[in-house]
């Protein structure tokens, strides 16, 4: 069996070279820090001096709060990190490094020979499915391919019989990244047993979590493991034809999916006779067009035969009738990309990570208040606490956990007092919040958690689909007052007609959008009942955060009269003269916030 | 009656495209890539080209978020509203936007320079909060950050 090269530690030397490589991180969130740039930078200087080192492209290696970021490959194989890259700084920086070897310290953020080891951060993930994002070139099949790539397809079509394939993923006790956590193994298994014909596989890209970019990454990253995956899947349960349906917010994902695309056709990996053998299978791409609820199943599949997404429902699930009333197979980015490592590398390999009864790995993206976000990749079984603080690095700017939010607008919020739960399907679904898909934010005590779940169901009644009624209504009900509370004007008896809304929405929704949506305000209600007692009873909001029970004023004592704060008021609602204290007009202040971050004495309070 | 040459590149968008109903969405995303918008014309040829009535796709371009039916500024700008933007502030960003140019989420500025719409994490959470001008990031803002930008773009578009 192949070995498993990539895996593993974060950063690893590579055993095979060709030379020393510039490889700068290219996905979307490095292009968005100004990486493009960077790039640029270092190709003309490489050029210009006709530099014995090729400059490169790669994906996300997740260190997202670091971005730019440049990794230098040695000609021995190690390999440094360097973070926060600018044009300015590169072009000395490569000047050196060929002339001596030599790097200034305060660039690296990680290396093979620094701190690699015993940094958190690096320790405490594993990567499987992200083990060649930020590694490989993702544009290129035949460096994915040096990774072990595309062998568990040939294993599977010369060595193995579709049943056995099958059996090995539901071994591997593989269960859907999605969100819902369907075991693969056994959906494919239904897949497979369904009449009709032809039968199809689809790939759920929709990423709809907003506030969740592991998929794109995955898809920016390492194209080829998600192909790769799904055509595994087309050969055991017997499909012809694949869709990847992708959002169209993501441009760039969409383009390397096509460029692997091709490449895998033009290799004989993908199209007529793979591998020259009987199969034949075929991918398209259907872009989305913005809309949450095409994330989910049967929604999607309308929107591929392009039609409103409009969810149906189930059963019959997919698996017996769905694209065009065919068996069709629809799993997650990360399920399909999880599927290549494991006919790979064998089912007992994958299920000796993880727990009981949740194996493997996740990928999670860290965001919000936390200072090292980024794109992360654990073991089940991890605690939320050894993610947040260790991985993490706690709380930015030394202020002081709330709570972390897990599975988007489907999920909760999850606080201070279950950091211990472990991550795994069953002990995050106790808390009242969902595995989900894979974001994770961190909320600190400057979220107000009245206004998070606000927040989100302003999104799921603005992404509802308007089918069925209790969804349609009902979270349109319970956003007015959500919406009450947080101007100030919330009632005495709001608490228990949000709950009672809340029962009616969750069990009379056709589909998972509604039945989930009031999860944000269900688990905000069962930990944090006191903001929402503060915010109705004392018309206080704890946080500071609700623009109807604040008030913004200038501290005589801190004021220095510089009049920036008046020269930006919006409304003229500041008065003072130079170098006096100044005042705000409360009449005329409409809590923008402008005076507050642009004065530079902390002298502007919001009360 | 002689087609103008927007209509022939038009024409050429939309039957450059599979002649087929589950390639509607395609179709609009194409002719929208090129144009900005879905104007009354392309829908029209649409429904010609593909044998549809024109309210289904109508009832298609309106479901989904991407679609727009009016032209967009010069300058688009699009305000991250997902999560990780939303507990660092992008309410008051798209507040302070919007403010600043008169305008609401969906709209655009009667002189045709500006368009603002929201959108649902642009996977740049790290930076948060962000918006994109023409496609352009910018992060970590604040306030008075995005009222500076938008006055600047403001003078560039008066072009003083
Ligand atoms: C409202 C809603 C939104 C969803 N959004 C996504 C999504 O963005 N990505 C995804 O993979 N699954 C999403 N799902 C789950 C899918 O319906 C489906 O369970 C999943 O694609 C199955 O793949 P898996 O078994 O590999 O997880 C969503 C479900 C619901 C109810
Ligand atoms: S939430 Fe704004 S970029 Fe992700």
């Amino acid at each position: 069996m192949a070995s498993f090269s990539q895996g593993g530690g974060v950063l690893k030397k590579r055993s095979k070279t060709e030379g020393t490589r510039l490889k700068v991180g290219l996905g979307a969130c490095g292009i968005a820090a100004g990486a493009m740039n960077v790039f640029e930078e270092a190709r003309k200087t490489v050029e210009e001096n006709d530099l014995p080192i090729r400059v490169e492209r790669t994906g996300c290696i997740g260190m997202c709060h670091h971005e730019p970021l440049v990794e230098i490959e040695e000609k021995d194989g190690g390999r440094i990190l360097l973070g926060e890259m600018t044009p300015e700084k590169i072009a000395p920086i490569i000047a050196q490094y060929m002339e001596n070897g030599h790097i200034d310290p305060d660039n690296i953020v990680a290396g093979t020979d620094y701190i690699t080891e015993n940094d958190p951060f690096f320790s405490k993930q594993y990567r499987i499915v992200l083990s060649n994002c930020g590694t490989i070139n993702p544009e290129s099949i035949d460096e994915y391919r040096e990774t072990g790539g595309y062998e568990g397809l040939a294993r599977a079509i010369r060595e193995i019989d579709p049943d056995e394939i099958i059996r090995e993923v539901l071994d591997s006790g593989l269960r859907g990244r999605g969100g819902a956590g369907f075991p693969t193994g056994l959906k494919w298994k239904f897949t497979k047993q369904a009449a009709g014909s032809p039968k199809y596989v689809v790939c759920n890209a929709d990423e709809g979590d907003p506030g969740a970019f592991m998929d794109r990454s995955t898809l920016e990253g390492d194209p080829h493991s998600v192909i790769e995956g799904m055509t595994i899947a087309a050969y055991a349960i017997g499909a012809s034809d694949g869709y990847i349906y992708v959002r169209a917010e993501y441009p760039l994902a969409v383009s390397r999916l096509k460029t692997a695309i091709r490449q895998a056709n033009e290799a004989g990996l993908l199209g007529e006779h793979i591998l020259e053998s009987d199969f034949s299978f075929d991918i398209r791409i259907k872009e989305g067009a913005g809309a949450f609820v095409c994330g989910e199943e049967t929604a999607l599949l309308a929107s591929i035969e392009g039609e409103r997404g409009l969810p149906r429902l189930r059963p019959p699930f997919p698996a017996t009738k769905g694209l065009w009333g065919k068996p069709t197979n629809i799993n997650n980015v990360e399920t399909y990309a999880s599927v290549s490592r494991i006919i790979q590398n064998g089912a007992s390999w994958y299920s000796g990570f993880g727990t009981e009864k949740s194996k493997g790995t996740k990928v999670f993206a860290l965001a919000g208040k936390i200072r090292k976000g980024g794109l992360i990749e654990v073991p089940m079984g991890i605690t939320l606490k050894e993610i947040i603080y260790d991985i993490g690095g706690g709380i930015k700017e030394g202020k002081r956990f709330k709570a972390v939010q897990m599975g988007g607008p489907s999920g909760g919020c999850i606080p201070e007092s279950l950091l211990d739960t472990t991550i795994d399907y069953d002990s995050v679904t106790k808390t009242g919040a969902i595995m989900g898909s894979g974001g994770m934010v961190v909320m600190d005590e400057e979220t107000c958690m009245v206004e998070v779940a606000r927040f989100f169901l302003e999104f799921t009644q603005n992404e509802s689909c308007g089918k069925c009624t209790f969804c349609r209504i009902g979270t349109k009900r319970m956003l007015e007052i959500l919406e009450r509370i947080t101007n100030g004007l919330g009632r005495e008896d709001d608490i228990e007609r949000l709950e009672t809304l809340a029962q009616s929405v969750k069990s009379g929704s056709l589909c998972g959008l509604g039945q989930t949506a009031p999860n944000p305000v269900l688990t905000t209600l069962r930990y944090f009942r006191d903001e929402y007692e503060a915010h109705i009873k004392e018309k206080r909001c704890p946080a500071k955060q609700c623009r109807g029970l604040i008030s913004y004023r200038i501290l005589p004592e801190e004021c220095v009269g510089c009049g920036v704060c008046l020269k930006n008021c919006p409304v003229d609602a500041i008065r003072g003269e130079k170098k006096q204290v100044h005042e705000i007009d409360p009449k005329k202040c409409i809590k923008c916030g402008i005076c507050l971050d642009s004065c530079r004495f902390g002298a502007v309070e919001v009360r | 009656m002689t087609q103008s040459t927007e209509e022939f590149m038009l024409d050429d968008i939309i039957r450059g495209c599979p002649h087929s109903r589950d390639y509607l969405i395609s179709i609009l995303q194409a002719v929208q890539d090129r144009y900005g918008y879905l104007s009354r014309e392309s829908i029209y040829r649409i429904s010609d080209y593909l044998d549809l009535p024109e309210s289904k796709i109508y009832g298609v371009a309106t479901f989904y978020n991407q679609f727009r039916l009016k032209p967009p500024g010069k300058f688009q700008i699009h305000v991250c509203r997902g999560t990780a933007c939303h507990v660092k502030g992008s309410a008051g960003i798209l507040d302070t936007i919007g403010r600043e140019l008169g305008i609401e989420v969906g709209g655009t500025s009667k002189d045709g320079l500006f368009s603002l719409d929201t959108v649902a994490c642009l996977g740049a959470c790290s930076i948060a909060p962000v918006i994109t001008i023409n496609g352009k990031f910018y992060g970590r803002l604040d306030n008075k950050k995005v009222q500076s930008l938008v006055k600047k773009l403001k003078r560039q578009g008066d072009g003083t």
